[in-house]
């Protein structure tokens, strides 16, 4: 569950007011709004990058809203991958768990067991530079699952890739949500991609989200 | 197009003729017998060791001020970004000059009863130093800029602090320019002449460094000794030069 309550942020140029809206536990939202509407702002206020100005965010029974991100559980997906530029496929995936100081067996069989639902096994000794975009995402979502969050938010994650990578990378996203105990937000501006993955459909204008 | 052809060209030549005419100023045998003495191959490890010292030390400050500068927003900003450049647009003579005044006073005074500074080896690593860092910092500052800030934040949701996110994230993917950084300080603290002569004073086999070599055998007439000792130190600038282009360019 990803519960907003009353959020307000705001920069000189731009606000969020009284921000509120519920995903339910294990379900697929997806957050539509134009570019510049505060999609990305209130992803970054959830994953605890920005500090709201007021109102409360609770992901499952937690009051969230004072914790720094890496307290917070979440998988988070930004736009373009967002690898990390000097490691491998294997050590992006494998990090959330060697930050955690997790066993080296265990860390080995989630890149294993990850890399192979993402169809990425091919691609475990390569670098980021020579990926193409699709793989990419595929890494950085595998990354985002290996630390189990309960929440995983996704930042336009297929507006960069052709259409049939998308098609393809919509099929994964939504069995990646039946197979993980998982609440994912999706932001994006493709109604495309709203049809078919939205359990949930959200609509950010103005500062403001509404419930579809 | 043809005319900045031309421009560049003329440039280039004018360089290149000045080198040319320093190289063939003496011959090969002279140029040996001066950097063999005693003293030059002393001012050569010193040089080398001072500069080494001060382009390391000017990285370990360049690296958090850089980050500093280029990540965070804060008010004042834009003043101690423009502060950190001060070095570099001042007369080297006045730094040196500042740094002899600095430790005359109380506080300075203080310090040297730990590390006696003025007119020692220590000396000529700080005056290095001052200087080698505004560079370093530049160099870290345009590092940062050009780094994405975006899997760090990725690096904090998986479980990083803010620290262990830059640690294992940025820190290694700005290695390239920490190298440039470190052989832009390096560089300058080879050249580096007027703080140094300042602070550290110009006493042969103690705070002679090259730069100093140069202008000691410049004073008594003795030319074809500063030229050698100038051609030595055309040789390491241009291969710590070479090192750059190799490396830093691509951060």
């Amino acid at each position: 569950m990803i519960r907003l309550e009353n959020i307000s942020w705001k920069t000189p140029a731009f606000a969020l007011e009284n921000i509120s809206f519920a995903v339910p536990d294990r379900s697929y939202a997806v957050l539509m709004g134009r570019t510049g509407s505060g999609k990305t702002s209130l992803i970054e206020i959830i994953c605890g990058l920005r500090t709201p100005a007021s109102g409360s965010i609770w992901l499952g029974d937690r009051d969230v809203t004072r914790e720094p991100p890496e307290l917070r559980g979440i998988g988070y997906v930004p736009q373009d991958g967002a690898l990390f530029p000097t490691m491998t496929v294997q050590q992006q995936i494998g990090f959330g768990l060697r930050i955690r100081r997790q066993a080296p067996a265990l860390i080995q069989q989630t890149v294993t067991d990850l890399a192979h639902e993402m169809g990425i096994t091919h691609l475990l000794d390569r670098k980021p530079a020579g990926l193409s975009g699709g793989e990419k995402q595929r890494v950085a979502l595998a990354r985002a699952l290996s630390v189990r969050p309960k929440v995983l938010l996704m930042d336009e994650p297929l507006s960069s890739l052709d259409e049939e990578t998308q098609t393809s990378l919509m099929q994964l996203l939504k069995r990646t949500q039946l197979d993980h105990p998982v609440t994912v937000l999706h932001v994006t501006h493709s109604e495309r991609e709203a049809e078919a993955l939205a359990d949930v459909r959200l609509r950010i204008s103005e500062g403001h989200v509404i419930t579809l | 197009m043809l005319a900045l052809v031309l421009i560049c060209a003329a440039y280039l030549l004018f360089w290149a003729a000045m080198l040319g005419a320093t190289a063939s100023y003496t011959t090969p045998a002279e140029i040996w017998q001066v950097l063999i003495s005693r003293e030059i191959r002393y001012a050569t490890a010193l040089s080398l060791i001072t500069c080494t010292v001060a382009a390391l030390a000017s990285v370990v400050v360049a690296v958090p001020i850089g980050y500093l500068i280029s990540r965070a927003r804060f008010p004042g900003r834009s003043l101690v970004d423009a502060a950190l450049d001060i070095p570099i647009v001042l007369p080297p003579m006045v730094v040196g000059l500042c740094l002899l005044i600095f430790f005359q006073t109380a506080f300075g005074s203080a310090i040297e009863k730990v590390i006696p500074l003025t007119y020692t080896v220590a000396g000529v690593i700080l005056a290095q130093f001052v200087i080698a860092a505004a560079f370093a910092i530049r160099t870290m500052r345009s590092v940062f800029d050009h780094l994405p800030a975006r899997p760090e934040d990725v690096a904090r949701t998986l479980g990083c602090t803010h620290f262990q996110a830059v640690w294992h994230v940025t820190l290694p993917a700005a290695r390239r320019g920490m190298f440039a950084a470190g052989s832009v300080a390096w560089a300058r603290s080879l050249g580096e002449f007027g703080p140094v002569l300042v602070f550290a004073g110009a006493t042969r086999m103690k705070t002679e460094v090259l730069p100093t070599s140069v202008w000691l055998a410049w004073t008594v007439g003795e030319l074809e000794q500063g030229v050698a000792v100038s051609l030595l130190m055309i040789l390491l600038s241009t291969a710590v030069l070479v090192g750059i282009r190799l490396s830093g360019e691509r951060v």
